[in-house]
Parts: structure tokens; C-alpha cells; sequence
């Protein structure tokens, strides 16, 4: 299946009368009933508006199990659930993972917040020893442990501090040559042990940080836009100017009080 | 032995001004088995009531309703409401024999605590409210709070009221052991296009369920306006109308759930002129849309501490906007995270925009609001000087405080010092 027709035909929304609109981006959020209960839907919100501050067009589809993939995808984002959560998407996800896997291959970011995060590695172990198998985009596996790794977390990252809430229970180890998406600087962070949070290959962001994490840390955000937009437009990111006093001080505040 | 020992420890923490549930830990050392004996035999029972939202207000209600068909109920009052707390309560009442001195005894436990509970006193009658996400960090899962109450459910001895209109609440019906009546409250169907005021847009899913026909025995509720109501039991019966002192559906919601509960417990003793004259009297518990005279206008404190019940609050004042405040903090009591806040929708203050944010989180409500549109005038994370700006700023303005727990602790005290309030837990009879 080619993945590229998006990239090549960018369509301009001209029925919306938004004459000034630099461009139409396609935002995909899967499985925002099963995948999305710690406000990681807010990663979405936090996208598309910047998107509209920045001159763009955002475009939000939400896929559910058993509908077809959006191959058309710009932007695709998952979040945390609870267990029955990701029993539910289990098979979807499984049925969809090579058209997410060229995808990526292709370079289309995607941001995977916690639970969608272990999905999206190789496997997840259960206390009880069985193997569940994720889609293996990221080289990490998942131990499941009985202990819960719950704070708020600063991560030194390649944009800079940013600061966010893990609530998992699963341990992560990144496999040989796995870049982490940051370092901890205060909190647990993939297994409480190495240091490490998160993973990150080519333009796959995976990491245990609610918050939601993309508010707060507008600088990651912009980051995934202005991948988004080249990608979508095979054209440069020409930023608006956006004020980030109130995201600037929240994500300061916080780094403050946890690292001092 | 125990009691004399925890009453000492009693009087010592009220000199200190200290925490409620001290000298129920000092008594639950002492003699682990205390609350079986204070509660046993008590010629009524234990009636627990749980859920995630509404319980303090609820419980206010059931217990006023006892006490105007002349019971002699003991509850826990300053919700404190974990096992050491109800000891802590009732170290006041209790003589030192142990047992207490009451036809019945209604205690508000939140879900984790209301099973620890059981083991040790298995209520007669339990009423379950809702489930919905509640401090995810603390308790981990809805599912697993539904799990909770299911198993509450379960080790009930006489009888289950359940809300028809939530799914994972309803469904406990199949988990109750043979014997024990269950019975319902709930919305009247007329207005089941209200159901997403009481309960939030959520997660939850769909596994096919279908809710029992009501009978008699379940009280339904049907609003006339935004301040009169009745609760139909059946095509004949009904309780009211009536006004409450506190505005909004969930609050009526509330009311017909400890209608639906009395009725359950009294039977044919239950008389509907006592329940509507003691509904109409409770006060809105502390932080439950309390509303405070500052300076000839009124002050409203609106506890929000997980996504339904916010969405609950900004349902119940949306109609009505004035100058508001958030003060979110987020401390253990608060819940720690604030991701929650993402799963509000705050449209329906952008008309008017937000004074103030305040709390060790101001400056995460501000650009919260910010991806609503809500425009917000200032950011001060101080409580005090928060406040004190709100009060002279908006003087001659009708005002709201949304808050969380703590940030409400701070206010109230700051209020209450300002206009010589009550403190909190002195709440009139
Ligand atoms: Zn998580």
C-alpha cells in the first residue's frame, strides 16, 4: 500500500473560507475512547489550536476499532488507558500495524503517551510471565510489575526541560541502540532505574509523560507541527507568533519546584 | 479499656486542634475489634453510602430524613470518612461500655475504605451513587472502582439501592447475594436528555446492558424547574414537590437517592411530609455550594476534585455565570495530577472569562482555560493575596470559587476569619 499519496497532493480545504489557511494538516488520534483517560486528549486540543495559531488548518479524525485507517495521516497520536482499555484495541492495533509501521517508515511523527507507548513497542511481559506482543516501532519491551511508578517528572530533553506526570505500572527497557526520548531529572521515568524515559525512532516519540504533556511543553509541540507540515506540504514550517507566557511559566514553575 | 484511651487521645488532639482520625487510631491499636462491637446490634443497622461523587451531600440528606421520622441516627459528620474516622466520631457518642446509643448508624466511606470497612461490620444496607474517574493516580482504574463497590455489594446483609442511570452501578444487581432487596433511584425517563449534567462525558464503554423497569419501590426524579422537584415512586406515588437550599440537578439527583434510600429502610413508616420538610432544610455541606455573605454579596465555594464532578459544577452554575475564580492545587488530598483537567470542557464560562486562577497550579488552569477560549484577567498562585484581590476587585459582584480540597481548606479558613463563619465540621444541626 503506497503511504505517500498524502504527502504528494496536500489538499487546501477551499470551502472554508479560510483564504489565509497556509495549509490542511491531518491530525489522527487513535483510539480516543479506549486510549485517552488521563486528558491525554489534550495533546490533540493542544495541536490542533497551535496549528490554527500558526496560520494552519488542522484537521482532527478520531479512528476507532474496526474503521478503516486513515492512511492519509499527518499527524498520529495515542495515549494511556486502563487495561480493559487496551484489550479492547488489541486486535485494531494488530490489524493496523503495517500501514502504522510504513507510516513511520515514512516519516510521519506520531506521539505514543503511555499505554499506546507500550503498545508500541516489542512486547509487554505480564506479572504473570505471558508475552503480549506490540507492534514493534520502538525497540523497547515492557516488564509488568506490581508496583506503580506515580509523579509528577522533569525530563532534559532535545527541547529542552519538560515537565509531566507518569502513572504506570509497567517497567520499560530500551533495547541496544534505542535512543530514550529524554533523561530524568526528577521522577521515575521508563523503569526507575537507567535514567532513561521514553524512546524515540526517526520521527516515533514514545514516553510515559501525561500532564498532557504537549501544553505545557510547547517547544515538543511545535516540533511534531513543523515535522507535520513539511511532511504534509513537502514545504518549510512557517511559524505564527504565538504568546507561550502562560505554557513558559507553568512548565518553569514546576521544573522549580522538582529540581529547584 | 480502649474507649476510655481513645477518648483521652480525643480530648488531646481537640486541644491541639489537631486531626480527626488520631484517637481512632489510638483505639483501633487498642482493640482492633471496637467497630464490630460499637456497631453491633444496633436495632436498625449499618447503612454505608459510597461512589465517587455526592456522598458528603447525600448522606447529609439520609440522615436528615432519619432524623425527622424521630430515629436516633449516628453518622460521620466531618467527612472524614475512613475507618479511624468513624471511630473518631463516635468516641464522642459512645459510653464507655462501647456500644453505641442509636437506632442506626449511616456512614459515608469512599470506596477503598468502605471494603475495609466491611470487613470488619458488614453493612445492612448499602446505597451506591456512581462511579466515574475519581484521582487516578490514587485509585488507578474506573474498573476498579466499580470492582470495589461490586464487592461491597456483595457483603451487604439486607439491601442494595443502586442508580439505574449509571451502567456500572446498575449492573452490581447481579452481584447481590439471594435475599437481599435491591432497589433504584435515578432520573425520570422524561428527562434522560439531562444525564450528561450528572455524569461526564467518560470513557466508559458499552458492553450491551439494559437497565431494569423501575418499580414502585424506586424513586425517580422529575425536576418542574431549576428549583422544584419531585421524586415519583411509580405512577401514584410521589415525595414533593420541594426546593432544596442547594441549586442544581445533581443535588436533586442526590436528594432523590437518599429519598429512595429512607423509603428502603422505613418501609411503611416512611411519611412523605418529614422527608420533603427535612430535605428542604439541609444546608449545602461545607465547600457543596456553601454560600458565604461577603460584604452583602454572595460567595460561592465549589469543591472540584475529578472530571464529573467539575463538569457536574460548571452544569449546575453554567446557567447562571458571575465572577469566578479557580484555585487549583495539587497536593495528595487534591490528587496530584492535573490531567484531569483536560477532560473538562470550560466553554460555558468563556461568555464571562475567569478573574483570578489561583494554587500551586494557577498557572496550568490559566492555559487550560486558555485552549477553551476563556479568557482570564490575572494569575496568582497565592492563596491570600488571590483572594483578597477577588474580594476587593469584584466587591459589589455576585462571585464563585471553584477550588480543590486543600486550596478550599485555605480559602475557607480565610474566609471564615474574615466574616466569622463556622469552622469547618461546626455545622449547625
Ligand atoms: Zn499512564
Amino acid at each position: 500500500m503506497s503511504t505517500n499519496s498524502a504527502a504528494i497532493s496536500p489538499t487546501i480545504n477551499a470551502t472554508s473560507g479560510d483564504v489565509t489557511s497556509k495549509g490542511r494538516i491531518k491530525i489522527v488520534h487513535i483510539y480516543p475512547r479506549e486510549m485517552s483517560i488521563y486528558g491525554d486528549l489534550g495533546n490533540t486540543r493542544a495541536l490542533a489550536s497551535r496549528l490554527r495559531w500558526h496560520g494552519y488548518e488542522p484537521e482532527v479524525h478520531q479512528h476507532h476499532p474496526g474503521n478503516d485507517f486513515p492512511t492519509d495521516a499527518h499527524l498520529v497520536l495515542g495515549g494511556g488507558g486502563q487495561d480493559s482499555g487496551q484489550a479492547r484495541v488489541e486486535d485494531d492495533l494488530a490489524h493496523n500495524a503495517d500501514v502504522l509501521r510504513s507510516l513511520a517508515a515514512d516519516g510521519t511523527p506520531m506521539l505514543m503517551i503511555c499505554g499506546m507507548y507500550q503498545l508500541f513497542g516489542n512486547a509487554f511481559i505480564t506479572v504473570e510471565g505471558e508475552r503480549l506482543p506490540g507492534i514493534a516501532i520502538l525497540d523497547v519491551t515492557t516488564q509488568g510489575n506490581a508496583k506503580r511508578m506515580v509523579g509528577p517528572v522533569v525530563l532534559e530533553t532535545a527541547f529542552g526541560d519538560v515537565v509531566g506526570y507518569e502513572n504506570h505500572s509497567g517497567s520499560t527497557k530500551l533495547g541496544p541502540g534505542q535512543q530514550p526520548f529524554g533523561r530524568v531529572k526528577s521522577g521515575m521515568g521508563n523503569n526507575g532505574t537507567d535514567g532513561m524515559e521514553g524512546a524515540v525512532t526517526g520521527n516515533v516519540f514514545g514516553s510515559y509523560l501525561h500532564g498532557p504533556v504537549l501544553p505545557a511543553n510547547p517547544s515538543l509541540a511545535d516540533a511534531l507541527i513543523k515535522l507535520a507540515v513539511e511532511r504534509a506540504l513537502g514545504e518549510p514550517f512557517l511559524p505564527g507568533r504565538i504568546d507561550d507566557e502562560l505554557a513558559d511559566q507553568a512548565r518553569t514553575r514546576q521544573v522549580r519546584r522538582l529540581v529547584g | 479499656m480502649a474507649v476510655a484511651a481513645g477518648k483521652v487521645a480525643r480530648a488531646a488532639a481537640r486541644l491541639r486542634g489537631g486531626g480527626s482520625a488520631m484517637p481512632g487510631l489510638v483505639v483501633e491499636r487498642l482493640d482492633p475489634r471496637f467497630l464490630t462491637h460499637a456497631l453491633a446490634n444496633l436495632p436498625r443497622g449499618v447503612v454505608v453510602v459510597t461512589g465517587t461523587n455526592g456522598k458528603t451531600t447525600t448522606t447529609k440528606m439520609l440522615v436528615a430524613i432519619l432524623r425527622e421520622h424521630g430515629l436516633t441516627v449516628f453518622t460521620n459528620p466531618t467527612g472524614s470518612n475512613f475507618t479511624r474516622g468513624v471511630i473518631s466520631s463516635m468516641l464522642a457518642e459512645i459510653p464507655l461500655s462501647g456500644r453505641l446509643r442509636a437506632d442506626i448508624a449511616v456512614l459515608e466511606l469512599d470506596e477503598a475504605h468502605a471494603l475495609k470497612f466491611a470487613a470488619e461490620v458488614k453493612p445492612t444496607h448499602a446505597l451506591l451513587l456512581n462511579v466515574a474517574r475519581d484521582q487516578l493516580d490514587r485509585f488507578a482504574e474506573i474498573d476498579h472502582t466499580a470492582k470495589l463497590l461490586a464487592e461491597l455489594a456483595e457483603q451487604t446483609t439486607t439491601g442494595v439501592v443502586l442508580n439505574i442511570d449509571d451502567s456500572f452501578v446498575a449492573r452490581i444487581a447481579s452481584r447481590v447475594p439471594d435475599g437481599v432487596t435491591v432497589s433504584y433511584f435515578g432520573v425520570d425517563p422524561s428527562i434522560a436528555d439531562r444525564l450528561p449534567e450528572l455524569q461526564e462525558a467518560d470513557v466508559r464503554f458499552g458492553d450491551e446492558f439494559t437497565p431494569p423497569r423501575p418499580t414502585t419501590a424506586d424513586g425517580l426524579l422529575l425536576p418542574h424547574d431549576e428549583r422544584s422537584f419531585e421524586v415519583r415512586f411509580g405512577p401514584n406515588g410521589r415525595v414533593g414537590p420541594m426546593v432544596l437550599k442547594q441549586r442544581g440537578l445533581a443535588a436533586m439527583i442526590n436528594a432523590t437517592a437518599a429519598t429512595s434510600t429512607a423509603k428502603a429502610l422505613l418501609a411503611h413508616e416512611f411519611r412523605e411530609v418529614d422527608a420533603v420538610s427535612a430535605l428542604e432544610r439541609v444546608t449545602p455541606p461545607f465547600g457543596r455550594g456553601e454560600v458565604i455573605d461577603a460584604d452583602g454579596q454572595p460567595l460561592e465555594l465549589v469543591l472540584v476534585k475529578n472530571p464529573a464532578g467539575f463538569t457536574v459544577a460548571l452544569g449546575t452554575y453554567g446557567s447562571a455565570p458571575v465572577t469566578t475564580m479557580v484555585a487549583i492545587n495539587d497536593n495528595y488530598a487534591d490528587g496530584r495530577d492535573v490531567s484531569w483537567l483536560y477532560d473538562v470542557s470550560f466553554e460555558s464560562l468563556r461568555d464571562k472569562g475567569v478573574a483570578l486562577t489561583s494554587g500551586v497550579r494557577a498557572y496550568d488552569m490559566a492555559l487550560r482555560l486558555k485552549y477553551d477560549d476563556v479568557a482570564v484577567a490575572e494569575v496568582e498562585p497565592d492563596l491570600e493575596p488571590a483572594l483578597e484581590r477577588f474580594l476587593t476587585a469584584y466587591r459589589d459582584e455576585p462571585k464563585r470559587i471553584f477550588c480543590t480540597y486543600t486550596a478550599m481548606m485555605t480559602l475557607r479558613r480565610d474566609l471564615a476569619a474574615r466574616y466569622g463563619l463556622a469552622k469547618f465540621g461546626e455545622d449547625e444541626a
